[in-house]
C-alpha cells in the first residue's frame, strides 16, 4: 500500500496522500506490532500497517509486490493460539492482531561448485543433509505464504528426484518461514535453489536453435546486417521498421 | 472481490469476450495498430512526460540547461551528505579492485565476469539485502532473439523503433547481439527457461516486438535470474565481498580526475566508510520510489535514484533523463497493490485492454509509452474508464481470454504470481478481468555509457537501469532483463580489465565542495540531500513530528531523518 494516487497531476505535496486525513473517513482498528498498540486503517496491509505507525522499515521491505521474501512475519489473532504467516506486503490486518516481521532468518548457504555436482541425491547428501531429518509433519508446507507443498518437494529431495523439487519450490520467495517453523531445522528454500539449478544445468533440454544462434553470432553472421541498419538514416530507418512484418 | 457499481461493466466485458475471442483467434492484429503519426499524437496528448509541469531545466552539473523531469532536477539540485573536510580518505577502510554499488543483476553479473575473466575481486556494497532490486520482480521475461524465425537484427530494429530511433546504435548493437549468449550463460548457471517438448526455448510475444522474443521462467522469471546470480556470487566468498545494507552515497575521485571507490553509510550504525577501489561499478537501478508525478509505482522499495545523483556530483553525463516509462498495466484496484505490476505476457498471451463499456480501444502490443498513452486518453478523453471507490480510474484487461486460447488451467499454471496477487482479494484471474492503469515504472534515462560501459570518467562504469542511452525514450518489455545481464556482463569484463593497470593517485572528495558551489553560485535554495536512499510513508503528521529532529536535515542528521517531501517554506 503506496500513499500515492494513480495519475494524480496535483502539486507533489499534495499529493502524498494525507493518511490521516484518509483516515477520518476510514475504519480504524488495533493492532500490536513488535507488542505495542496502534490504530491503523482496517483495510490496510501488515506493511502498510507499520508505514502507518511511522515506522521506517530498513529490514522487512523489498520488493512489496510479493517477490523477494524480505518481510516475512509471524502474527497471532485474538483468541487463537495458533501461529499464523504472512507476507507483510501481501497480509492484510485484522484487528486484534499481534505481529513481527522476521527480516531474517539464520541459516548457513552451502557453498559449492555447480559443475562438480549431480544431479542426484548426492548432491543433497553433501551439501544440505539436514533434509534427511525430515519428520514429515507438513508445517513447512502449513507455512508457506506462498501455498507451496514444501513438505513434498523436501521428501521429492530425499528420493533424488531433482526435476519434482525444481517443480515443487519454482515459486518459492525465500521468505524463510518454512525454515524458522520446521522442527527439524531444515533449510528447505537454500537447498530448493541448489536443486532448481542442478534442473537448469543438467536436466534440462537443450535448445538446437540456441546453439546454432550463438554460433552464428560468433562467426559475424550478422555483422553486415548490423553495420547497414547502424549506418541508415533515421527516415530510413523508421520506413523499413513500420514497413517489417510480424509474426 | 469487485464493488457492486462495477458489476454492470462487468457484464459487458462478458458480453463482448465471444466476440474479441474470436478476433484474438485470427493471424489479424484484433484492433489496428497505430501508425508513426498516430503514435506522436497520443503521446503529446497523454503522455505524463509532455504535461507543461512534467520537466524543467537542470541549473547545475554537467547537463546543466538542458531540461529534464522535474523530480530529476530536483534531485540533482541538492547537497551532499558529505563535506569533503570531514572525511579521511588517507586510511580507506576497505580496498579492492572492483567495488560494484548494487546487489542486483547486473552488480552480481559484473562481480562473476570479472571474477572468472580477470581474476579480479570484488565488493558488492548494497543498500538492502543481495538481490533487493527491481531485477528480482521482473514477471513476464527477456527478450533474445533464440528462434529460427528472428534474428539479433531484427530485435536491433524493434528495439530501435519503440524507442523513437533515439537509441544509441551501438549500444542496442551490444544488447541485441549479446542476447543469445546471455540465454546459455544464465542456463548453465542454472536458470529454468520455460521450455517447449522438444527442448526448445518457449517464446512469446511483447509488446513492439515482431517476433515471438520472449523468454520466461513462468512469472517469476527475475526472481529465478536472480536468485540463480546471487547464490553462485555467494559460492565465491573468497572473491566477492557482500556488504549488505552499507549503500554508497557518494563517489571517491583520485587527483588525476579518475574514480577511485566511494563512501558507503552503513544503515545499521549510521557509520560512514570509506573504499577504495581501482574501477567502481554504479548499478544502483532506477527511480520509481521518486513517485514522479505522484504516480504508483511498480518499483522496488530502494529504487531511488542514488547512483544518478552520485555520478553526477562526479561530473558523469546524463542522457533522456527527461523521459519515464509508465507501464501500461499498474493495478488500480484493489487498492492495496495498487501500482504492482501486471505483466505484459498478460497480454502477449492475448488478455486485451477494453473500456468501461467492455470495447476494445488500442492494439494491445503497442510499444509501452504508446499503450500507456492510450488507456490515459480513454480515461481522461473519452471517459472509458471504471472509477475506483479510492478515487483512481483504470481499465479492465480482459484476463479470461488466455484460459479460452490456451486451455483451461493456463493462467494459473503460467502466471502463478499473478494469479496469487489477486486471488488473495477474491478476484480470480482466470473467471474476472483486472482493473488496471498505466503505473511508473522504468527509468528510461540515465548515466551516458558506450558499449563497453565506460562513462566520461575514467575508472567509472554503469550498468542496467541507472544507463541512458540504450533505450532512447522508450524500452520494450524484457529489454530491461536482458540489458542488466548483457551490461553487467560487460562491466564486469571491461572494468576488470581497467582495474588489471590503473595506478591510483591521491584520494578526493573536492567534487562536493565545486558542486555546492556551484549550487550557490546558480541560486538554488534546498533543503534535500541527496541520495534518499529509502522513501517515507509515514503519514504527514508523523513527518512533521520527525523532522523537528534539530532543525537538520544537513550532515550530522541521520540519513533515514531525510525527507524528499519536506514541506516548509523556504526550506
Amino acid at each position: 500500500m503506496t500513499s500515492v494516487k494513480a495519475g494524480t497531476t496535483q502539486k507533489k505535496s499534495a499529493s502524498l496522500a494525507d493518511e490521516k486525513q484518509k483516515a477520518a473517513e476510514q475504519r480504524l482498528i488495533t493492532v500490536y506490532i513488535m507488542g505495542k498498540a496502534y490504530e491503523v486503517p482496517a483495510e490496510a496491509t501488515i506493511m502498510g500497517a507499520i508505514e502507518y505507525a511511522g515506522h521506517q522499515i530498513i529490514r522487512g521491505a523489498g520488493c512489496r509486490e510479493g517477490y523477494c521474501g524480505a518481510c516475512a512475519t509471524l502474527y497471532r489473532l485474538p483468541g487463537d493460539y495458533k501461529i499464523r504467516t504472512g507476507l507483510a506486503c501481501m497480509t492484510l490486518v485484522e484487528e486484534g492482531m499481534t505481529l513481527a516481521q522476521i527480516p531474517s532468518v539464520p541459516a548457513e548457504k552451502a557453498i559449492y561448485d555447480i559443475e562438480k555436482l549431480k544431479p542426484n541425491v548426492t548432491a543433497i547428501q553433501q551439501m544440505y543433509p539436514s533434509v534427511f531429518r525430515c519428520v514429515a509433519c507438513n508445517t513447512c508446507t502449513r507455512s508457506c505464504p506462498q501455498g507451496l507443498q514444501v513438505m513434498d518437494y523436501v521428501q521429492a529431495a530425499k528420493r533424488g528426484d531433482i526435476a519434482t523439487v525444481m517443480d515443487l519450490s519454482f515459486d518459492c520467495v525465500v521468505c524463510g518461514l518454512c525454515m524458522l517453523r520446521c522442527p527439524a531445522e531444515i533449510t528447505q528454500p537454500l537447498m530448493a535453489i541448489m536443486a532448481k539449478r542442478l534442473y537448469g544445468r543438467y536436466l534440462r533440454k537443450d535448445s538446437p536453435e540456441l546453439a546454432e544462434r550463438v554460433k552464428a553470432v560468433e562467426e559475424g553472421v550478422y555483422n553486415a546486417e548490423y553495420a547497414e541498419l547502424m549506418s541508415m538514416k533515421r527516415e530510413d530507418l523508421s520506413k523499413r521498421y513500420y514497413a517489417r512484418d510480424s509474426e | 472481490m469487485y464493488p457492486d457499481y462495477m458489476e454492470e461493466s462487468l457484464r459487458k466485458v462478458a458480453q463482448t469476450r465471444p466476440k474479441r475471442l474470436e478476433l484474438a483467434r485470427k493471424p489479424d492484429p484484433v484492433y489496428p495498430p497505430m501508425n508513426a503519426e498516430e503514435r506522436q499524437a497520443v503521446l503529446e496528448g497523454f503522455h505524463p512526460d509532455y504535461e507543461s509541469s512534467a520537466r524543467r531545466p537542470v541549473r547545475v552539473g554537467p547537463n546543466k540547461g538542458e531540461t529534464l523531469t522535474t523530480e530529476v532536477s530536483e534531485l540533482l539540485e541538492s547537497h551532499s551528505w558529505l563535506r569533503s573536510e570531514q572525511v579521511d580518505l588517507d586510511k580507506p577502510d576497505f580496498e579492492t579492485d572492483l567495488l560494484i554499488i548494487g546487489g542486483g543483476g547486473a552488480g552480481c553479473n559484473a562481480a562473476l565476469v570479472a571474477m572468472k575473466e580477470h581474476g579480479m575481486h570484488s565488493i558488492i556494497a548494497t543498500k538492502l539485502r543481495m538481490g533487493d532490486a527491481n531485477s528480482m520482480m521482473s514477471q513476464g521475461g527477456m527478450q533474445a532473439a533464440v528462434s529460427r524465425t528472428d534474428s539479433p537484427t531484427r530485435h536491433y530494429l524493434d528495439a530501435i523503433g519503440g524507442g523513437h530511433f533515439e537509441n544509441k546504435p551501438e549500444l542496442v548493437r551490444a544488447l541485441t547481439e549479446d542476447g543469445p549468449g546471455v540465454v546459455k550463460w544464465l542456463e548453465d548457471l542454472g536458470v529454468c527457461w520455460d521450455k517447449e517438448q522438444d527442448g526448445s526455448l518457449k517464446t512469446m510475444h511483447g509488446g513492439g516486438t515482431s517476433r515471438k522474443r520472449m523468454l520466461s521462467c513462468r512469472d517469476y522469471t527475475g526472481a529465478m535470474i536472480m536468485r540463480t546470480l546471487m547464490d553462485e556470487v555467494r559460492n565465491h566468498p573468497d572473491m566477492i565481498d557482500i556488504k549488505e545494507f552499507m549503500p554508497a552515497v557518494e563517489l571517491i575521485m583520485d587527483d588525476k580526475g579518475r574514480c577511485a571507490g566511494a563512501i558507503l553509510y552503513s544503515m545499521d550504525s549510521e557509520e560512514f566508510f570509506v573504499v577504495k577501489a581501482k574501477s567502481t561499478l554504479i548499478a544502483t537501478g532506477g527511480y520509481g520510489r521518486l513517485h514522479i508525478r505522484g504516480f504508483d509505482t511498480t518499483n522496488h522499495y530502494g529504487s531511488t535514484g542514488d547512483g544518478l545523483v552520485m555520478a553526477y556530483r562526479a561530473g558523469a553525463k546524463l542522457m533522456y533523463m527527461d523521459s519515464v516509462q509508465y507501464h501500461p498495466t499498474g493495478v488500480s484496484f484493489p487498492e492495496q497493490i495498487a501500482g504492482f505490476l501486471v505483466t505484459e505476457a498478460i497480454r502477449g498471451a492475448g488478455g486485451q485492454p477494453l473500456n468501461k463499456e467492455g470495447e476494445l480501444f488500442v492494439f494491445p502490443r503497442e510499444p509501452r509509452d504508446i499503450e500507456a498513452s492510450a488507456i490515459i486518453r480513454e480515461c481522461v478523453q473519452n471517459g472509458g474508464g471504471v472509477p475506483t471507490p479510492s478515487g483512481r480510474v483504470g481499465v479492465w484487461l480482459d484476463s479470461p481470454l488466455i484460459d479460452m486460447l490456451h486451455g483451461e488451467g493456463y493462467t494459473e499454471k503460467h502466471f502463478p504470481a499473478m494469479y496469487r496477487q489477486f486471488i488473495r482479494y477474491g478476484i480470480d484471474i482466470a473467471k474476472l478481468p483486472m482493473l488496471i492503469y498505466p503505473s511508473l515504472h522504468y527509468q528510461n534515462g540515465g548515466i551516458e555509457i558506450n558499449e563497453r560501459c565506460e562513462t566520461d570518467i575514467p575508472g567509472l562504469y554503469v550498468a542496467g537501469e541507472a544507463t541512458g542511452g540504450l533505450h532512447g525514450r522508450n524500452r520494450l518489455m524484457g529489454n530491461s532483463v536482458l540489458d542488466y545481464n548483457v551490461f553487467g556482463r560487460r562491466a564486469g569484463r571491461y572494468a576488470g580489465e581497467y582495474a588489471k593497470t590503473v595506478k591510483l593517485g591521491k584520494l578526493s572528495l573536492t567534487h562536493l565542495d565545486s558542486y555546492e558551489k556551484e549550487l550557490a553560485n546558480a541560486g538554488v535554495k534546498t533543503d534535500l540531500v541527496t541520495p534518499v536512499l529509502l522513501p517515507s510513508y509515514a503519514p504527514k503528521d508523523v513527518k512533521k513530528r520527525q523532522l523537528l529532529r534539530g532543525n537538520n536535515v544537513l550532515p550530522g542528521a541521520s540519513v533515514l531523518q531525510n525527507r524528499l517531501f519536506d514541506e516548509r517554506p523556504d526550506a
